[in-house]
């Protein structure tokens, strides 16, 4: 036995959840599993899923693997995440409305105020702003890790744009199509309310000056962008336009899509594009993505933009670890999702604490993501390590430091059968006049054995994520 | 002082283009310091887009002309009543909080000199830490127009020693920040006097903020605080963001731009 | 719908239809070139061809001397010549990339195949490829996607531009194709009526699966005029430039109806096809076909600004 979690075996036994996925397990020859696994690549194919998740970039007719094996939670087991989830959710958008107003958690000394303030991700053009129902990040995708039976720690917060959810959908239409049975042996609880979902909650934080249905509309950065197939996907299914910004333009006090039938008012943008790149008048002038003069009409409650602009200062890597002292000033509830321990090198004695404990470390950079710049201390050499001091050394308020977490694993298919393998999970929680969850999310698998980078640009793949009923 | 605006920029491109958009901070900031009597922009062919106090405290005013159009004229014209308040921004809302003027942008990044010039200065007490720096500014940028251009750094501005007052703006925001105190660009209106005093009637100045006190204003090119030959409209990082009209045409024309400001003070 | 959805759908329906033309010229040009040179001058089959395709001067430029293989080289593979197989292919499916839900599964499945086949053309050996086996293949892909849109898309907005970009882009490639005649044969009068002469029409019409049903609905003898007639006044003939402009004009009506709402496109269209209507085939003699043909071209380039101008570019009102 080995020291991580297993997910399906706890001390040789089959936790209940994964009970009925074990004889359907045994009963597939290595055979019918090939078959399948190509079934499904193929399926994928066609659909034509082949993009980078979480900014990862690199090629974007890439596949990426998908095991067949679900990743499965009891139905307690997701409730109690659940609430963890949104809470976390409605902490992080009191703490913008907060910081983009009176910054009382700053002036009641709970959290630095450079830390904030001086954030590249603070936006001073959207200060004294409100956004239609106060919410500045309507699509919260929270990084979750599972340690032991109730042991789940946060890695980080995405509060812009969190992409992968296309994912999550899509697998579980493979896996109905491929194993039906399954869906009859086992009682799990539907995802594919998330787009209309998703359309309702745009929906509900339309601005004041809108009457009526609102018109909502997915800004893509264009077909060049790797995550391009699942902006048209989500906007297929929510049934909205996939527009880019030369497709938008501002006139009076709101913004119009270019039809055939002349312009069409636009009350929502969800947008998958940078604050930066938003509005060449106000940000980058050299942006051709953007709208001119969006940032105006915005301002003046024109239309609303998901996520708001300057939503990036709450999942800031160095922001992170006040996000339990938001839960606990904003809503005065104790934090049922716990962080992990973090050391931030710009300090002096954690500094001092990382460089001594290396080998047992995770280190990251603070900006960094897709897995690159970052020390695995336990699987790394001493070279690799001694490597990684030096880097530490010349800019040491680039790194972050947390204790190597002992990822759960989860059984997955692979060249000699079945084999557990580590697992995270990124679920969506949608923020709007309510609050809501589809029971599910994205679990990422380290397809490589011991590996814990689950990246798919390091050889991650992805799984099923299932919610039994009650 | 009663000051009488008359500020009319005009936009020429040389085939039409197909709509122009803009934003304006071209209302006088509502401070101890000023007093609007009237007050009135507008724009040929335009239509009026949304309004908002931004968080700096600034009216934005958004503004599109529908294409296709190959002149715009914008004007200002207005009254204003000014008290001289040696520089101090006196009863002026805003929500972004001082620190957040720490944050560099590209025209006010430091360079070695830029941090000499600031460890230059010293004075007693941030009042006069900030006098002392604007002098240090002024002593080390000399006034000369056409040497220096729009993107002009504060950096490179004073590695040549000489530029225009949005050149001292820029270089003693920056060697505020050196001294750790927020600095931003305001741009307004100067009325110049037949004293000799120089200067574009469309005018850019520094303030500091100052701990006990709030925002003061310094104009190093005049070596002075801003008083009630002033008129201040906004404020911003740096140039661009202060800038009274930001604009974008849609279109292949090329833009000529035509400006004229007349400031004047009314016998009372 | 957004104007740059129609845009690309537009695109991407001419692009398809200017793929095909290339190849059916490549097709004429390998066929005029089987007969003898007439021995006179530049005039040189492939040459002549090009100069229809105009492209004439690009293709000096880049490979001197028009011999089959550089030709097959520039009108098939090459992606420097925006109007070659591969270049219009290769746009057509970005095209619909770009707007793939506004796409049913089976036209997708067919572009998208045929990209893959593209690619898969480009990696075989050059020897391994006859000019038939090119031809074959293009026209084979072409009348997929068309099939596959017919059978399967929506008849919406989506639909209608489709249709007036594979007509518009019909009938200027017709009056091209056309046009390679005069080309190949002006000024040699003492041609006209020859067997060569004739020879040279009837493999236009091979060209462009046309010869068939031209011997159907004109019998035995085949002469200038009819031909003519044939490709320009008969409405039944699916290639002829009133049958193309009748497309154009039914689908912007329809559209007109739909969106409630007539523009300049609308009176443009039924003004060229009611002028059509009216043209006997001595007129088009008369004028000279090269004169009328240029003409044409020129209507229909304008009739696509137009269209352009009222629906693709966003700017109406």
């Amino acid at each position: 036995m080995s020291a991580y979690f297993n997910e399906m075996y706890d001390t040789g036994a089959v936790r209940p959840p994964y009970a009925r996925l074990r004889d359907w397990m045994d009963a597939m020859p290595t055979e019918l599993r090939n078959l399948k696994q190509a079934e499904a690549e193929a399926l994928f194919r066609r659909i034509g899923i082949t993009f980078a998740v979480y900014g990862e970039g690199g090629d974007p007719d890439r596949l990426i693997p998908f095991d067949m094996f679900p990743r499965v939670f009891a139905h307690d087991e997701w409730r109690r995440l659940e609430r963890g989830i949104k809470q976390r959710a409605r902490a992080l958008n009191a703490f913008l409305s907060d910081v983009y107003d009176r910054g009382e958690i700053v002036r009641a000394g709970r959290i630095p105020e450079r830390l904030v303030y001086l954030n590249e991700a603070y936006e001073k053009a959207v200060a004294g702003i409100r956004p239609p129902k106060g919410v500045y990040s309507h699509i919260v995708g929270i990084d979750l890790v599972r340690t032991g039976p109730d042991q789940f720690y946060v890695l980080e917060d995405n509060c812009r744009t969190p992409s992968g959810v296309s994912y999550m959908l899509e697998n579980r239409e493979i896996m109905m199509r491929m194993f039906p049975e399954l869906f009859r042996s086992n009682r799990i609880e539907p995802v594919e309310g998330y787009p209309e979902l998703l359309r309702r909650t745009l929906a509900s934080v339309a601005p004041e000056k809108c009457k009526g249905d609102p018109t909502v509309v997915i800004l893509t950065p264009g077909h060049f962008n790797s995550a391009y197939y699942e902006h048209s996907f989500l906007a297929d299914l929510m049934g909205v336009e996939l527009v880019e910004g030369q497709d938008l333009f501002v006139e009076g006090e709101f913004v119009f899509m270019r039809t055939t039938q002349g312009p069409q008012r636009v009350d929502v943008i969800y947008r998958r594009i940078d604050d930066t790149f938003l509005d060449p008048l106000c940000f980058r002038p050299d942006s051709m993505l953007g709208i001119a003069g969006l940032m105006d009409v915005y301002r003046s409650g024109g239309v609303t933009i998901a996520s708001a602009p300057g939503a990036g200062v709450a999942d800031d890597k160095a922001i992170y670890c006040f996000v339990p002292e938001m839960v606990r000033f904003y809503l005065g509830e104790e934090p049922i999702l716990e962080n992990v321990p973090t050391w931030q090198c710009a300090r002096h004695d954690d500094l001092k604490y990382v460089l001594s404990n290396l080998p047992e470390l995770v280190v990251k950079e603070v900006h960094g993501s897709g897995g690159y710049g970052m020390l695995v201390g336990p699987k790394s050499s001493k070279e690799q390590i001694e490597a990684f001091r030096a880097k530490i050394l010349e800019e040491p308020e680039k790194y972050i430091a947390q204790p190597t977490l002992a990822l759960s694993t989860v059984p997955t298919f692979v060249e000699e059968g079945v084999a557990p393998r580590h697992v995270d999970l990124r679920p969506y929680c949608l923020v709007g006049e309510r609050i809501e969850l589809v029971p599910g999310g994205l679990t990422r698998v380290a397809l490589t054995e011991g590996s814990l980078v689950v990246n798919s640009s390091q050889g991650g793949g992805v799984k099923d994520t299932w919610v039994l009923a009650e | 002082m009663r000051l009488l605006v008359d500020h009319v920029t005009r936009y020429h491109y040389d085939q039409p283009v197909r709509g122009v958009v803009q934003s304006h901070r071209l209302t006088p900031s509502r401070f101890a310091g000023q007093k609007v009597q009237s007050w009135e922009v507008t724009v040929s062919g335009g239509q009026r887009g949304g309004g908002f106090r931004d968080g700096a405290g600034d009216w934005v005013q958004a503004w599109s002309v529908t294409g296709p159009v190959s002149e715009i004229t914008v004007r200002v014209r207005g009254c204003v009543d000014t008290m001289d308040l040696s520089g101090l921004l006196r009863r002026h809302r805003e929500a972004i909080p001082p620190t957040a003027w720490l944050h560099p942008t590209a025209p006010t990044r430091t360079d070695a000199a830029l941090v000499d010039l600031a460890h230059s200065a010293s004075g007693n007490g941030p009042l006069a830490l900030a006098h002392a720096l604007s002098d240090a500014v002024a002593d080390a940028i000399a006034y000369r127009p056409g040497t220096t251009h729009a993107h002009t750094t504060a950096a490179e501005a004073l590695a040549q020693g000489e530029g225009v007052c949005q050149d001292h703006t820029h270089a003693l925001i920056a060697c505020a920040r050196v001294r750790d105190m927020p600095a931003r660009y305001v741009s307004g209106y100067l009325y110049a006097t037949d004293d000799g005093t120089p200067h574009e009637a469309s005018h850019a100045w520094a303030e500091v903020w100052v701990a006990d006190l709030g925002w003061v204003g310094f104009d190093p090119a005049n070596r002075c605080c801003p008083d009630d030959r002033y008129i201040r409209l906004g404020s911003g990082a740096d140039a661009r963001q202060a800038a009274p009209i930001r604009g974008i045409a849609r279109g292949n024309g090329e833009e000529r731009l035509d400006v004229t400001v007349a400031i004047e003070a009314a016998q009372q | 719908m957004l104007s740059r959805t129609a845009s690309n759908l537009y695109w991407l329906a001419r692009y398809m239809e200017r793929a095909e033309t290339a190849a059916r010229l490549l097709e004429v040009g390998a066929r005029i070139a089987l007969v003898p040179n007439t021995g006179h001058g530049y005039r040189n089959e492939w040459d002549a061809l090009l100069r229809a395709a105009g492209t004439a001067a690009p293709f000096a430029q880049k490979y001197g001397e028009p011999i089959q293989r550089n030709i097959e080289s520039h009108l098939f593979f090459d992606h420097d010549n925006p109007s070659s197989v591969a270049a219009c292919l290769t746009q057509a499916r970005e095209n619909g990339r770009i707007v793939r839900t506004a796409l049913t599964v089976q036209v997708w499945d067919a572009l998208n195949t045929a990209y893959q086949e593209l690619r898969e053309l480009e990696r075989t050996p050059r020897g391994e490829l006859s000019l038939a086996r090119l031809t074959d293949w293009t026209t084979r892909n072409t009348a997929l996607v068309r099939g596959a849109i017919d059978a399967t898309q929506l008849r919406n907005d989506n639909y209608d531009f489709m249709h007036i970009g594979y007509h518009l882009e019909r009938a200027d490639n017709t009056a091209r194709l056309l046009d390679v005649k005069y080309y190949v044969l002006l000024p040699q009068v003492e041609f006209v009526g020859s067997g060569l002469d004739n020879y040279q029409w009837m493999t236009l019409l091979r060209a462009m699966s046309a010869h068939r049903a031209f011997h159907w609905a004109y019998g035995g003898e085949v002469t200038a005029r009819r031909i003519a007639h044939f490709l320009i006044l008969n409405p039944q003939s699916p290639r002829a430039l009133i049958a193309c402009v009748d497309g154009v004009n039914a689908h912007l009506e329809r559209l007109a109806r739909g969106y409630g709402r007539r523009t300049q496109a609308q009176s443009t269209a039924r003004r060229m096809l009611a002028q059509l209507a009216e043209t006997e085939v001595e007129e088009i003699f008369d004028e000279g076909l090269h004169e009328f043909l240029t003409r044409f071209i020129d209507e229909i380039g304008a009739l696509g600004q137009t269209v352009h101008d009222a629906y693709l570019s966003g700017d109406i009102r």
